[in-house]
């Protein structure tokens, strides 16, 4: 090879990790807010049947009659990298028994606000209102809402919550947060698994093109599991022209689940 | 303190009572733009208030209060609080005590009523047969299912006799439009590319406004907080709300929420205040539209996460407690 085509291999072998480098470091094919980042806004949706268990499962029938095929689980892949959530001993009991009681159990059956990470793929729209200081994610599910700060670094959970307190930082592309103070009363799915006061999960939110975010969630809750571990999975953006979320207040539709034995007895 | 100094502070102490009034009058603020070119009005804003819906009779004629009627308010608000020691009217500490109210000191809105539409500052005759009914924090009223209002109830026999804020289904100041009441009046705006989210802090209420254009829902398809659309008029951001349900109220105890329109403007006028003014116009309940203006500040502060289905606890014990008291308890866990 003469010295002229070497030059030319090396100047396009060079250019080519300059090209790719910068395509991982400023992706051209996302969009984009004004101030340069990566534009999240938009309605948005998880697949599949992470709400139902993270971890793989065959199917199993539901737990009301009427409801047929329609209450069943079909069997899914699992979300969880591993496999297996890494309970302690005496936490994976809780989870069984969880499991059992789920419908008497799982918050989520009483129109209870479903926190993080549940919110993001339970089978329900959220919507997200990006800016540079602070960042509005709002769920149809309940209504639930978290206030993102972008630019609270170091503000410090007040009282527990819900839906957590959120802090959002950058890494490159990808919008990290980190949330902290949820109440030990949220589940992560329908088959019992849970958490405690102590959790705290990091999620990263990667765009991976116009219409599609790689999820992860990374969770630490040293009084329940052995080690953190991370769920990941794509969101979909709902991409109909006429997509929005409609109201879903579930309050008046469990009154008579949660009051019911407390009516008053028709007189007959 | 040189001599100039020294008049500049007496002014600005003298006249300051009454300078938020020049905002409405003459404004030349322009509000700073957001990165998308809008307006900004994010943040969280208060829209507490200390000025009554309607104009008190001995203020007849006059839209705003003289730095002598601020004086004299404020000496019978000191008074009245001396002779209660921050107690309710009923004596004692009550449901809630002076700690819980909020305010706004008068001379940051000298308006002598929130309505300045009709220019009388009182609402306009409700029309003949339009529902009316007023909870509150005193005994069960009469009424009919549904019940619209959103403190106190009709009975105890069932939730649905209830108020819809004791249901947590409606925020008692949230419910749109929202008007200053006794605590947790914050309302957070956040703005992106085409939409506004009005988020009151009462029951985490997120109403998500798109500013893209698009059409209302279809008619048949209404909401508890209504459908609501944005557009910008000048530097006010204009929210118009139609599909309520008729599950709700129109305005204060009065008419059903489906069939009123309301229009909502937002323009920020100073740094730390936006102009909160709606009109409601309900033909069926009111014999004309009314508009209400309400100042809100700028709070340096975060919203806290307004759980009230979680915590209902309340709900169980009022029913159980008036199932006891009907000798009609049955205890599930029992059996």
């Amino acid at each position: 090879m003469n010295t002229i085509l070497k030059s030319a291999v090396l100047v396009a072998s060079m250019s080519c990790v300059l090209i790719s480098g910068a395509a991982s470091a400023q992706d051209s094919s996302i969009p984009r807010t004004p101030d340069g980042r990566p534009d999240f806004n938009g309605i948005w949706q998880a697949l599949g049947t992470a709400h139902l268990d993270l971890e793989t499962h065959v199917a199993r029938p539901g737990p009301i009659v009427a409801m047929g095929a329609l209450a069943a689980f079909p069997g899914g892949m699992g979300v969880v990298e591993g496999g297996e959530i890494p309970y302690k001993p005496e936490a994976l009991q809780t989870k069984l028994d969880n499991q059992e009681h789920w419908l008497e159990r799982d918050p989520l059956v009483k129109c209870y606000l479903p926190g993080v990470p549940r919110a993001t793929y339970i089978p329900y729209p959220f919507q997200i209102f990006q800016a540079p200081d602070v960042t509005l994610i709002s769920y149809q599910f309940a209504g639930a809402d978290r206030i993102v700060y972008m630019d609270k670094p170091d503000f410090e959970s007040q009282v527990d919550s819900w839906m957590g307190h959120n802090i959002g930082r950058w890494e490159g592309d990808t919008l990290v947060i980190t949330v902290s103070g949820q109440m030990p009363d949220t589940w992560f799915d329908q088959s019992g698994n849970w958490h405690s006061y102590q959790m705290v999960v990091e999620e990263r939110y990667t765009l991976m093109g116009a219409n599609h975010i790689q999820y992860e969630a990374t969770i630490t809750d040293p009084e329940v599991f052995t080690q953190p571990w991370t769920i990941s999975m794509p969101l979909y953006r709902r991409i109909e022209p006429n997509a929005m979320m409609l109201e879903f207040k579930c309050v008046e539709f469990v009154e008579e689940l949660l009051y019911g034995q407390f009516r008053k007895p028709s007189v007959e | 303190m040189s001599s100039r100094l020294t008049t500049l502070a007496i002014l600005i102490g003298v006249s300051a009572p009454l300078a938020p009034a020049i905002y409405a009058a003459d404004n030349h603020y322009i509000a700073p733009r957001n990165e998308w070119g809008q307006p900004d009005l994010r943040g969280v804003w208060n829209f507490s208030s200390n000025t009554p819906l309607e104009r008190p009779a001995k203020y007849a004629g006059q839209e705003f209060l003289t730095a002598d009627d601020v004086e004299s308010i404020r000496a019978e608000a000191i008074a009245e609080i001396e002779r209660s020691d921050g107690n309710t009217t009923q004596g004692g500490v009550g449901g809630y005590n002076q700690f819980w109210i909020e305010g706004l000191p008068l001379e940051e809105n000298t308006r002598t009523s929130l309505l300045i539409e009709p220019s009388s500052g009182r609402m306009p005759a409700r029309v003949a047969g339009a529902p009316v009914a007023y909870g509150g924090l005193g005994p069960d009223i009469q009424g009919e299912l549904p019940v619209r209002f959103t403190v106190g109830g009709i009975g105890k026999d069932h939730p649905e006799q209830r108020g819809l804020s004791e249901r947590c289904l409606m925020g008692f100041n949230s419910v749109p439009p929202f008007m200053p009441s006794m605590y947790n009046n914050n309302v957070q705006l956040f703005q992106n590319k085409d939409h506004v989210v009005i988020f009151n802090e009462m029951i985490h209420e997120a109403r998500i406004v798109p500013m893209d254009g698009r059409s209302h829902l279809p008619d048949d398809i209404t909401q508890w907080t209504g459908d609501s659309r944005g557009y910008w008029d000048g530097d006010t951001l204009v929210v118009e709300t139609t599909h309520f349900t008729d599950k709700t109220q129109s305005f204060r105890g009065t008419g059903i929420s489906a069939n009123m329109h309301l229009v909502e403007r937002f323009t920020r006028v100073a740094d730390d205040r936006v102009n909160y003014v709606f009109t409601v116009n309900d033909p069926a309940a009111f014999a004309a539209p009314f508009t209400v203006e309400v100042p809100m500040h700028q709070m340096d502060e975060e919203l806290y996460e307004y759980a009230c289905h979680e915590g209902n606890y309340g709900m169980v014990n009022i029913l159980r407690g008036q199932r006891i008291e009907d000798g009609t308890y049955v205890d599930a866990s029992a059996n």
